[in-house]
Formats: C-alpha cells, sequence, structure tokens
C-alpha cells in the first residue's frame, strides 16, 4: 500500500524509539502515509498498524484525534487557516471572509475540481505572524493579506 | 499500616492503597462509574470525587493515594458539591429515555442520580445523538447513553487482551467504537455489558424482552467448561431470559464467557423434546412416560438376557449433573456392565489411576511463574482459564507452549514448540530430555528419551521450567483427546517432576471430575467410548449426548449405531435422535434440574433447579431412578437430588478429593513416531462442546462460529495442494468424506489442517487426529 | 551582542547575526561551552541542580514551577532508563516564543537538553514539537544531525564517556499535548490524553520511567545559567523571577512579536517595544500569559510588571508570556466566544466536567453573540464555571473557564448589552 520510500521513512520513524515501543511512531507513519496517499483511508491505518504491531482501532484513535489527519478525500492543496483570537484581531475574519468568496466554498469542503480544501484551524503558534495558514499541513504562510492570499492560490496548480 | 479517617471512621490501610479501596473496605460507598476493581484506573468520570484535608480541589477516591494521618470528608459539602456537579454534567447529554432503555432498573446513573441529581435539567443546548455501532450478535448498543467511562475499551485492554473497542474521537466527539466496520469477536466479549455502567451497552438477546424487577435471579453453575463459572438465571414466567456473573474470586471472578452468558437460549430451542418417543417400525409415536420407560426397560432386559450385558454401552455426556453421572454408572453396574464412559472425545481412553485434575486451585493459576502448557486451544476451550493466566503474564509470569497450532493467546508467550498434533510427544519428550541434560532425574521416562535430539526452543522452555517458584504443567483438551494421550501424559508427569512443577489438567467440561469421581467409567473388563465405537454393541444407552458430533470418530459412531439392535437416548433435545434412537427420553436440561457440578479444581457446586423442564421432561436422575426401578435394580430409591449426591459423595468433597490424582495410566512410556502426510487437528470449537452451545443462535452467530464451519490450513499448504482459500475443498479420512470451504492460517504446525470436531460438516468424517487428505473439487 | 552575561538576551541573541541557526554561529559565541565544561569537569549533577535553583528558572511554558525543583524530584539511585523531553508543543493562543527558539536557536536548546540528560541521568531524549509548526520539526532535526557530526550527540560524547541521544517527535493538531502528560501519552503512539497525577513524571513517565519534562525556553536558558552562573541569571531578572523571558505580544500592537525582556520589566515598556496600540485607537483590555489566563483590564495591566508574582497579585497569570493586546475595537463577546470554542473544539474529552461543561460553556456564550442570550445566562455561565474548575484531571478545565470568568466578571456590561439589545455595545 506504501511505497518503499515511505516504508524506509517510516523506518527511519521507529528507529527513535525503544524497539518495543514501535507505536511511537503511529504519528509519523500515519502523517507518511497521508502524505503519499492524499488522505487516511481505512485501508491506510489498518495497513499502518499492522505495519506498526498495535490494535487497528489503537491507529484508528490516535488518527481522529489529531486534527491534521485526513479521514476523508481532500482537494489537492488544502488550505488550513487560523481563526482563533490573536489572529482574528489581526484580520483572520477577512481573509476568511475572502477565501471562501474566491473559491466560494465554506471551511470543511473542497472545490468542485478538487483544486482546494478550505479548513478552518486551531493555534498554530505563530500569532504575532497572523493572519497565517497553512497549505497542506507543512507550510506555513504568514501575514496574509486579500492580495497575498490571491497569489498563492493562484500559485496551487 | 497507615491510619486515615473516612467520614470521621477510622481506618487502617496499607500503603499504596487508594481512597477508594480504603473506603469500600471500610463499608463507606463513594459513587463511581468509571472505577472497576479490576481495571486500571483511569479517573475519568469525576463521579467519586472526594474532599481531603489540607488539598486545595477535590481529590478522585478512586486515584488517590492513601498517605498517613489523612482525613477524607466523602459527604461534606464540598465533596456533595463536586458530585453533584459532575452528575450534572454527566446527565447534560443523557437521552432521557430510561422507560425504553434495558439498562433501567439496574443502571448506575440512574440510581446516583437519584442521590446527586436534580429534578430537572437546566441544560438548554442542543443534546449530542450518537450513531450506534454493530458490535455483532451478542452486544446491543445506544451509544448515544454512553457516559465515556472506557471501561469496556480497558476491559478489551487489560483483561481480553485484545483491543476491539476503542474510543476514537476527540473531546464530546469521543465515541466508543470497534475499528470502522469490524465487530467484536473476543469470547469474554459480553462481559462489557456488565461493565457499562449505563445503557449503552446491552445484551442484544435479551433486548427488550423484560424489566429487571420483572426478573427473579436463581443461582446456577454454568454447565460448560471445567471452571463452573457462577451464574445468575434471570427468569420470567418459567422462562430464563438471560445470565449474568455471579462474583467468585476462587473461580469466575466476576466474569462470564459468552458461552457461560448465551448458552441458555438453547433452552428454548425449537428441538426440545418436551414428550417420551418410541419407534415402531419406521413410524415415532408420542407415548406416556409410562409406556416409554416400560419400553425403554423392557428392550434392554431383552438384550442383556439374549447377549449378555457386555453387549449393551454406556454413553454420558460430561456435562450432566453429579448425581446422574453416578446414577448411570449404577444402572450400567447393576444391570452387570461394564461397558460405561463420559470421554466420547476421547482416542485413549486407558484406565487412570484416579481422577484428573487441575492439581492446583484455579486462583493459583493466577499466581504462578512458570507455566509450560500442552495441547490446549486454551482461549475455546477454558475462556476464562487463559484469562487467569493472561494476568498471570502480565504479572511476570512465563507461558510456554506446546501446541500444534500457534494460536494468539493475547498474551506474550516465552517460548514455544509448534509441531502437528502426532508430533507432540515428541516435542514433549524434547523438553524432558533437555530437562536430563540439566541433570534432573526423568524416572522411568528417561530411557525412552535418551536418544531424543533436543531444539533449542525446548531447551528455553526446560531452562524456563527450571526457574521461578510456582510453576505447572498444565495438559489441553488436544492432549486429551489425542491417541497419543497416555505417552504425553507419562512425558508431562515426568517434566513436572523433573522440573518441581505440578502437573494439571485442564479439565474441559463442567462434570468430568465428578463422573470420574463416581465412576462413569468402564469397569476392569469394560470397554471405554473409543472401544465402544470400534467395538459395536447390540445396544446403547446414552445420556445427554449427540453420539454424530461428540464421538471421537463421528464416522465410527454412525457405523456403530446404525449396527445396533437398541439405543435409548436420553436427552433434552431431538437433534438426530431419531436416525438412531428407538427410544427417545425426554429429560431436563441444564436450568431444569437440582444438582451438582464438580469442577476442574475438585470443588462441589451445587444448585437447584431454575425453572421447570420442557413440558413432560423431567430431571435424567428421575428417569434413571424410576428406569433402575424398573430393572428390579438395588439402590434406587431417591427423593432428591441432595439425597443421591449424599450416596454419591459420603463425605461430599472430601470424597472428590480422595479420588483427585494426575498420575498418567499404568504402563511405560513408548515414544510414538510422528505421522506423515495430512493429519487432522479437530479440536471441539467453543460453540460446539455442548447440545446447549450448539443451539444458542446468538452463540451460532459469531465469529468462532463462522470459523468453526471452515477447514483451516496453512498457505504454503494450499499452494502446494493447488487449492484456493474461500473455495469448497474435498476432506477425505478413512470411514468418510465431506466438503468444506478452505480458510487459510498460517499459524498451524506444517502438514495440520484443522477441521473442528463436534460439528455438523465434520460429522461425516473419521478419527479428530487422524489422517487426512484434501482433494480439489 | 553574544550569549554574554551582561546580554539580557538568553534566548534570542542569535537574532543579532546572519544565519542565526547555524552551529557555526552558535559555537562562535560560547556555544557548547558549558556542556564542555560540564564534561570534562564531570560537574556533579547535584552541582547542577544547585546553580538551576539559585537561578530562580521559573518553567516558560505556563506553570511557571520552578525548574531546579522538578529536577530535584527525578529519582536518583533508579537503575532503569530515564527521559528528558522538550516540550516545544506551542498551541496556546498567543503564544510563540518556542518557535523562535526553535527557528534561531536550535543549537542552545540542543545544549540545554543535553546538559538536562547530563544531570538527570537520562538515556535519552524527545523534543515534541507542535505539529502545525512542520516545518521546524524538518529543521530542528537538521540541526540534531548538525550536531551529531560534530560529537555532541550519539555515543561517547565529546570524548566523555557518556551516550546520549536526542530526537524529534511531532504533534498533529492538538492543544491538549501541551499538558506534559498529555505529551508523553501522545510520544507513546497514543491519543494524547491527559494522565492523573499523582504518580508524577518524575516517577512514571514515559513508557513508564522516570521523565522530567520542560518547556523549550525553559531548556534554552540552562546553557545560560551553566555559562554565567545561576546567581548572574536571577540578576536578570528578580528575585523568585529570574532571567530574562521571551514575551509573545500579538493582536492590536504595530509590532506584533516576540521580545525578551528581563523578568520585572514595566508591562508598558513592552507595549512600547511592540510598537504601541494601533493609531486611533485605545488600549481596552490585556491576556498577559496566554489565552488561558484571564483577561486585564487596560488600567490594571498598565500598572503590572512582567513577572510571576505581579500578574498573579492583578489576578491573573503570567503564563507562557503570551500578551495578546485588544484595543478598544474589540468586542468581548466575540473574543470569549473565538476563545470558548477553542477549548470546547481542544478538550480531550477523556473527563466529563471538561468534555461536557466546555461544550456547555462554549454555546451559551454562542448563542449571546448571536442575539439569543438570556438574562440568566451570566450567571449560569459562571455556575458551570466553578463545576468545571478544579474537578478535572488536567488544567485544561481551568484554563477553559479562566477566560470565561474573567470576561464576565471585567466586561459584564458588554454582555447583558448583547444579550439585551440582541447586538454589540462596540460600534453601537
Amino acid at each position: 500500500m506504501l511505497s518503499p520510500e515511505s516504508l524506509a521513512r517510516i523506518d527511519k520513524e521507529v528507529a527513535k524509539y525503544p524497539p518495543e515501543h514501535k507505536q511511537s511512531a503511529v504519528m509519523s507513519a500515519l502523517r507518511i502515509a497521508q502524505m503519499e496517499l492524499g488522505w487516511l483511508s481505512r485501508g491506510a491505518i489498518e495497513y499502518v498498524a499492522n505495519y506498526l504491531d498495535m490494535p487497528a482501532i489503537a491507529a484508528y484513535e490516535v488518527a481522529t484525534f489529531y486534527n491534521m489527519y485526513d479521514l476523508a478525500p481532500v482537494g489537492r492543496h488544502k488550505v488550513t487557516l487560523c481563526t482563533n483570537l490573536p489572529c482574528q484581531l489581526q484580520g483572520a475574519d477577512k481573509i476568511a471572509e475572502h477565501l471562501q468568496a474566491r473559491l466560494g466554498i465554506g471551511f470543511g469542503e473542497t472545490t468542485a475540481d478538487g483544486r482546494y480544501t478550505l479548513k478552518e484551524g486551531e493555534c498554530m503558534g505563530a500569532c504575532g505572524h497572523g493572519p497565517l495558514c497553512l497549505h497542506n499541513n507543512h507550510k506555513m504562510h504568514t501575514q496574509l493579506t486579500t492580495e497575498s492570499v490571491d497569489k498563492l492560490l493562484d500559485e496551487m496548480k | 499500616m497507615l491510619l486515615i479517617e473516612i467520614d470521621g471512621k477510622e481506618i487502617e490501610v496499607a500503603q499504596g492503597e487508594t481512597v477508594m479501596d480504603a473506603a469500600q473496605r471500610a463499608g463507606i460507598y463513594i459513587p463511581h462509574f468509571c472505577y472497576h476493581k479490576k481495571l486500571s484506573i483511569a479517573a475519568n468520570c469525576r463521579m467519586c470525587l472526594v474532599e481531603v484535608e489540607k488539598a486545595p480541589k477535590p481529590l478522585p477516591a478512586c486515584a488517590t493515594p492513601v498517605t498517613d494521618g489523612m482525613k477524607v470528608s466523602t459527604r461534606s459539602a464540598k465533596a456533595i458539591t463536586a458530585q453533584k456537579g459532575v452528575m450534572e454534567f454527566l446527565l447534560i447529554n443523557h437521552p432521557l429515555d430510561c422507560p425504553i432503555c434495558d439498562q433501567g432498573g439496574e443502571c448506575l446513573l440512574q440510581d446516583l442520580a437519584v442521590g446527586y441529581g436534580e429534578s430537572a435539567s437546566r441544560y438548554q443546548e442542543p443534546k449530542r445523538v450518537v450513531k450506534d455501532k454493530d458490535l455483532g450478535p451478542l452486544i446491543a448498543t445506544d451509544m448515544t447513553r454512553c457516559i465515556h467511562c472506557s471501561r469496556c475499551v480497558r476491559f478489551g485492554q487489560e483483561i481480553a487482551g485484545l483491543m476491539e473497542l476503542g474510543m476514537p474521537g476527540r473531546g464530546e466527539h469521543t465515541e466508543v467504537m470497534p475499528f470502522l466496520e469490524t465487530q467484536v469477536s473476543h469470547e469474554l466479549s459480553g462481559n462489557v455489558i456488565d461493565l457499562c455502567p449505563v445503557g449503552a451497552l446491552t445484551s442484544k438477546p435479551f433486548r427488550f424482552s423484560a424489566r429487571p424487577w420483572e426478573l427473579s435471579r436463581r443461582r446456577a453453575v454454568s454447565p460448560h467448561d471445567g471452571l463452573g463459572a457462577n451464574l445468575a438465571l434471570h427468569v420470567m414466567h418459567n422462562r430464563v431470559l438471560r445470565a449474568t456473573p455471579v462474583d467468585n474470586e476462587a473461580i469466575n471472578e466476576c466474569w462470564l464467557a459468552d458461552r457461560d452468558r448465551f448458552s441458555y437460549q438453547a433452552l428454548a430451542a425449537e428441538d426440545r423434546l418436551t414428550r417420551p418417543l418410541v419407534r415402531e417400525g419406521e413410524r415415532w409415536l408420542e407415548v406416556d412416560w409410562q409406556k416409554a420407560l416400560a419400553q425403554a426397560a423392557g428392550a434392554l432386559k431383552v438384550i442383556r438376557d439374549t447377549h449378555g450385558a457386555e453387549a449393551i454401552g454406556f454413553l454420558a455426556s460430561p456435562q450432566q449433573t453429579v448425581e446422574e453421572h453416578y446414577l448411570f454408572a449404577k444402572l450400567a453396574q447393576g444391570l452387570g456392565c461394564e461397558n460405561l464412559d463420559h470421554r466420547l472425545d476421547q482416542a485413549d481412553c486407558s484406565a487412570l489411576p484416579g481422577a484428573p485434575w487441575l492439581g492446583m486451585s484455579i486462583a493459583e493459576l493466577g499466581e504462578l511463574d512458570r507455566v509450560l502448557l500442552i495441547g490446549s486451544t486454551l482461549r475455546k476451550e477454558q475462556p476464562l482459564i487463559a484469562q487467569r493466566l493472561r494476568q498471570a503474564v502480565k504479572r511476570g509470569a512465563q507461558l510456554n507452549v506446546v501446541h500444534a497450532a500457534d494460536d494468539d493467546l493475547l498474551c506474550k508467550v516465552a517460548h514455544k514448540l509448534i509441531t502437528r498434533p502426532s508430533g507432540l510427544a515428541r516435542a514433549l519428550a524434547e523438553i524432558a530430555r533437555a530437562l536430563a541434560e540439566a541433570g534432573r532425574d526423568l524416572g522411568a521416562a528417561a530411557a525412552a528419551v535418551a536418544g531424543v535430539a533436543v531444539s533449542d526452543e525446548a531447551r528455553a522452555i526446560a531452562a524456563s521450567l527450571l526457574s521461578g517458584e510456582r510453576k505447572a504443567v498444565l495438559l489441553g483438551a488436544v492432549a486429551r483427546q489425542h491417541p497419543h494421550r497416555s505417552d504425553m501424559h507419562r512425558l508431562a508427569q515426568a517434566i513436572a517432576a523433573a522440573s518441581g512443577a505440578t502437573l494439571g489438567v485442564l479439565v474441559d467440561s463442567a462434570d468430568a471430575v465428578g463422573a470420574a469421581a463416581v465412576g462413569c467409567l468402564p469397569g476392569p473388563r469394560g470397554l471405554g467410548a473409543a472401544a465402544m465405537v470400534a467395538q459395536p454393541r447390540k445396544a446403547y444407552v446414552l445420556l445427554g449426548i449427540e453420539p454424530y458430533l461428540d464421538a471421537q470418530d463421528a464416522a465410527g459412531m454412525r457405523h456403530a449405531l446404525q449396527a445396533s439392535e437398541l439405543v435409548i437416548a436420553l436427552s433434552a433435545f431431538k437433534g438426530t435422535a431419531q436416525h438412531y434412537a428407538h427410544v427417545i427420553l425426554p429429560v431436563a436440561a441444564f436450568a431444569e434440574t437440582d444438582g451438582a457440578f464438580v469442577n476442574m479444581e475438585g470443588r462441589v457446586q451445587d444448585f437447584r433447579a431454575a425453572v421447570k423442564p420442557a413440558g413432560e421432561a423431567r430431571p435424567a436422575w428421575k428417569v434413571l431412578r424410576v428406569l433402575g426401578n424398573l430393572l428390579g435394580l438395588d439402590g434406587f430409591d431417591y427423593d432428591t437430588a441432595e439425597a443421591v449426591r449424599r450416596a454419591a459423595l459420603p463425605e461430599a468433597e472430601a470424597s472428590v478429593r480422595a479420588r483427585l490424582d494426575n498420575s498418567p495410566a499404568a504402563g511405560e512410556l513408548r515414544l510414538p513416531a510422528a505421522a506423515d502426510g495430512l493429519e487432522r487437528l479437530g479440536e471441539t470449537p467453543i460453540y460446539q462442546g455442548d447440545m446447549l452451545a450448539r443451539r444458542a443462535p446468538a452463540l451460532q452467530a459469531t465469529r468462532d462460529s463462522e470459523n468453526a464451519r471452515l477447514c483451516w490450513a496453512r498457505g504454503d499448504l494450499i499452494e502446494r495442494l493447488g487449492l484456493a482459500e474461500g473455495q469448497p475443498v474435498r476432506i477425505v479420512q478413512e470411514g468418510g468424506e465431506s466438503v468444506m470451504k478452505l480458510g487459510r492460517d498460517d499459524r498451524l504446525a506444517d502438514g495440520v489442517v484443522r477441521i473442528a470436531g463436534s460439528h455438523p460438516l465434520s460429522s461425516k468424517l473419521g478419527p479428530r487426529y487422524g489422517a487426512a487428505r484434501l482433494e480439489k473439487m | 551582542m553574544s550569549l554574554n552575561v551582561a546580554n539580557h538576551k538568553v534566548c534570542s541573541w542569535t537574532q543579532d547575526y546572519d544565519q542565526p541557526a547555524s552551529l557555526a554561529t552558535y559555537t562562535a559565541h560560547g556555544g557548547y561551552e558549558a556542556l564542555r565544561k560540564i564534561l570534562a569537569e564531570k560537574t556533579p549533577a547535584e552541582d547542577i541542580i544547585a546553580q538551576v535553583k539559585t537561578s530562580a528558572l521559573r518553567g516558560r511554558g505556563g506553570a511557571g514551577f520552578p525548574t531546579g525543583l522538578k529536577w530535584s524530584f527525578m529519582p536518583r539511585g533508579y537503575a532503569g532508563v530515564k527521559y528528558v523531553v522538550c516540550n516545544s508543543d506551542e498551541g496556546e493562543p498567543g503564544t510563540f516564543k518556542d518557535r523562535d527558539i526553535l527557528l534561531y536557536n536550535p543549537h542552545q536548546l540542543i545544549e540545554g537538553m543535553l546538559i538536562a540528560g547530563y544531570t538527570l541521568g537520562a538515556a535519552a531524549g524527545y523534543n515534541y514539537i507542535h505539529g502545525e509548526i512542520f516545518e521546524l520539526y524538518e529543521s530542528w532535526q537538521g540541526a540534531l544531525e548538525e550536531a551529531r557530526r560534530a560529537g555532541f550527540l550519539g555515543k561517547n560524547i565529546l570524548g566523555s564517556g557518556w551516550d546520549f541521544d536526542l530526537f524529534a517527535h511531532h504533534g498533529y493538531g492538538a492543544y491538549i499535548c501541551g499538558e506534559e502528560t498529555a505529551l508523553l501519552e501522545s510520544i507513546e503512539g497514543k491519543k494524547g490524553q491527559p494522565r492523573f497525577k499523582p504518580p508524577f513524571p518524575a516517577s512514571f513517565g514515559l513508557y513508564g520511567k522516570p521523565t522530567t519534562i520542560n518547556n523549550t525556553e525553559t531548556l534554552a536558558s540552562i546553557p545560560w545559567i551553566m555559562r554565567f552562573g545561576g546567581q548572574a541569571f536571577l540578576e536578570l531578572g528578580k528575585p523568585n523571577n529570574g532571567g530574562s523571558k521571551l514575551f509573545s505580544v500579538s493582536g492590536h500592537v504595530n509590532k506584533p512579536g516576540n521580545y525578551e525582556v528581563p523578568l520585572g520589566t514595566p508591562f508598558a515598556e513592552l507595549l512600547e517595544m511592540a510598537g504601541g496600540v494601533r493609531a486611533g485607537h485605545s488600549l481596552k483590555a490585556v491576556i498577559p500569559g496566554g489565552s488561558s489566563a484571564p483577561v486585564l483590564p487596560a488600567e490594571v495591566m498598565m500598572a503590572c510588571t512582567l513577572d510571576f508574582d505581579s500578574i498573579a497579585k492583578a489576578g491573573s497569570m503570567l503564563g507562557s508570556g503570551a500578551v495578546i493586546v485588544m484595543d478598544d475595537s474589540v468586542c468581548m463577546v466575540k473574543a470569549l466566544e473565538r476563545l470558548s470554542y477553542f477549548y470546547f473544539e481542544e478538550s480531550c474529552g477523556q473527563c466529563t466536567p471538561c468534555r461536557e461543561g466546555t461544550g456547555w460553556l462554549y454555546r451559551i456564550v454562542h448563542r449571546i453573540e448571536h442575539g439569543q442570550g438570556r438574562p440568566e445566562d451570566l450567571d449560569e455561565l459562571l455556575r458551570i464555571g466553578r463545576n468545571i474548575g478544579g474537578n478535572t484531571i488536567c488544567a485544561l478545565g481551568e484554563a477553559a473557564v479562566g477566560p470565561v470568568a474573567s470576561f464576565v466578571k471585567h466586561f459584564r456590561q458588554e454582555f447583558e448589552y448583547h444579550i439585551e439589545h440582541k447586538k454589540c455595545l462596540v460600534g453601537a
């Protein structure tokens, strides 16, 4: 189900922990699986659980507890906008409105062409640089303005 | 010892105890939901918050260790405020559906809400609704009622050893569920019904059938494995509607296996026998008892008078009561017949010096440091014994296994030898030899194992057994059923003696110890069960058995019965009795008779009938008594089951203890050679061991029952034979053949096909551990 | 200015240089010297703990627990494996200081973790990094590689015969993992649900082994303390509040960002450093220590100095030093609605009062904000808050209540206006 490259990445994570605690690598392994597959299907979660010798339900618990895992397909570009108080004070509301109007979707939705998914996020620990968003979980864009958001969206093919 | 004070009461406590432990011992009730004496502490419900002097905040009694001089108030204003606050939170999202909830009347939340809740809710916001989950045929769900105490999840992780339920999600979106579309399949799964403090997890077969206060509870003893789990049968209008555990730390603790819990369903089976039946030519007539008994007695006399008493065979189920075993034996002996046995599934019925037993108390199993488990599909034979050993392993015990399948015992196995059934004796010989090499005396077994090459695993098992304090060598049902039983027994005894371990037999039937203790066994010149099949008799008297299922060699049994002139069947269920019987006497089933079972540790547990027998069925002990009278035999004048028991076991339990003995059969150890070719592993599946389990629809709908319908082989074997997983395959054994679907199980030993015994699909096959061939369809 | 006794910038000094994160920059200015010295001299652990105690370093993650004391809880004679864990799961709204340490000064954190590992007898250390700053998870792992190549990690560190290794573990979107025992559960590959205490991590921590967990900034302060002494660190700040601290200033200021100032600095000075409130507006309220800290009205805050004691006296908490500044354009009902939603969303769901109570609080505030408030709602909010506070497994319950109680206390008339007029007082 996962490529040799992904498995090698997971093995590297597993090596960080004592051998009897492979389960410690489940967050990384799910993240790596999601990076390759786009989202975490039931099969992907079960695969990861088996790979790490842990009950599937325990891996599913993890996948549903941490909100950066996607348990349903998302667009090619997932934009997660922080709307928490500091970002809100710094203009996140306006960015949220702009994003939704521009893409014609609400938070938690995906554009019909499968290009964008919009999500509302909680504090990302970079409040001084807000408003800010994450692109596909890993790339942070800060000090957003309506103009910079437009540019960003255009670059996401 | 430390001294603490709870609600002004001084209590002596031990270091490490919690406030909850101390309070419970002192008889002070602290409300709680998540706390459970057998589970790890979660401290998540917060209902047990109490005030502790000098602590700034209320503390959970379940998770707060005692300290010397601690002063606790469980009823102070601060404690009550906290408890009421928690109760309010628990109720805001709990549905007010008590009137339609099966838990109503026995609900912890309902009970505590009376003491700690307000009469009306202040919660004005929308309430949570949670989708129900399909957990399979045993457990019904109403997940909106869940209060997230996590008892069910912890049960799986800690007691069952298998995490089937989890709590995915976060915050108020957290839901108890299995992994997506799977169901729970563990043999102890039903315990979550008792553990659930609310009506989120309830019994599916019992659903909506009665309110708890309409039911009367009658004590009973589970009629399946050798544990003798203590039950409460819940009865309404003379019907058993459910079974729940009765706490007994020495036996089942607070648990039940699903088999104990749900087999009562069979009492309402369609094929219950309610009137005596006699065959007239090809027709069956319903007759009254007098006529049926007269006919049975008369026909038996004719056979005895014509062919001699040795032409008759007496076969009883090991799940009958000890009184019935006693009377059944007495009847045979009264007729001068020594062909008598209760070990139908056993290939080697050589006489033993005494009644095999556990060799220790059940509770001691949990205290063992070292265990060698031989020939046991333990989880399915004895679900709660498996649980005891699991706890021992958690404590640090080393569990070593010699078996024909590397089944997952859901706990750590230290070392194992997995080999075909006919190789099990040789595997034991390796261990014995390793002990000899370590300088231990093998006694009489030394010579037979002298030339055996010892594998590393065998040496590791020997080393394991040579360490530790409390150790046991335990023989399971496969070792008992197998043709090499006597030699395995001798080897096990040698290993136990050489390593300082106790030899125990995991007796797998409710009254097998009782049956052996009261002599429901062949006499000195008599035939055992296997021989009664191999050398067909003219007549058979069957007590509580389904011969085509129970026999070691189903095909042989068919042949023997068909060749006979007379079969008298005492049975609660019709089954296939009309194929082979001539007189069918309907007897009371489990729960319908007074009696006692002697469990694997030699404990006599008596019980009363919980309900009246179905129709005109009568307790078997009464039927046997009348048969004795009609046959003109002495000593059949008992008025009560107690009176029979007094005769059977004059010194009560001491009479049993005097008979307990785990010595093997007389004779010398001869190391049997392992067979070549494919070999059948024909254990009794968990829900096929007796008439009740076979007739409980809920149990028959489980994954375990599904698995029993398949013929299992390893992937490499399937490939080698050019067969395909999931496809029907023809199984050929000497004496019979059958078609089953092929399943793949890579945990089997090389050369093994696992085909359940005691199963309708295999009831035309030959010996449970005989050679078998798989053919493409 | 370098890593220098005269420089009050304990953790942020590398930002004065090009390539602030590089090993070269760090070592060129005294980086890893403290470790070298300790390993060369085999400094006894108790001496190191004594220095940390003298420094009056208090946990920078929010609770402010004295670090030296925490370290002294680790069992000394314990024969098995022990762990050091760094908490970089920075997700408390308003807080973004650890991010800058990881970004600009990763080696000082590594050195701090090494010294902690040495002192506490740990076999390995893990740094748990907030999932949303994934780029820093990767860059910090890069710094680890750099350090490993230079001989600071792994077997026989700097020829001392001491083995120790460090690893990064990332979160993936759960605020609760900032709670130290939830964080341990998360490293173990489970849901991040806090454990009840006792037992504390010092006796039953990661994988059940004795474990010390410190915040990023706390650990990054250790090399400074060991180089210049606990007394020097203490003197940077004030008694019982040793050292400098990074303050994350966000909200309605002209220059949001991190400012490292000595503890005891007047709030007014920090506000000025951050460029003051926006032109045409006046300061209305400040949340001084991250979103969990009770809000303080402008006039109360302006009278505070930035240290644990002064802010506690004013009725709030220094917390993580996250200063959220709100000017007169802020609707306090809307602000509270967002914060209440946060705690509702982030409650782990394990214990009853928090699981059920945070949703109840949020739903009431949400109603008020949307013109469906009832007169009894405000007292009900406070009552529910009292039933959550103190009754939960971890501090998230209280964290959720803090904003509610303080917003209602200090800005009650705004809430009442909302309820009565079904609209906002601000701008009305």
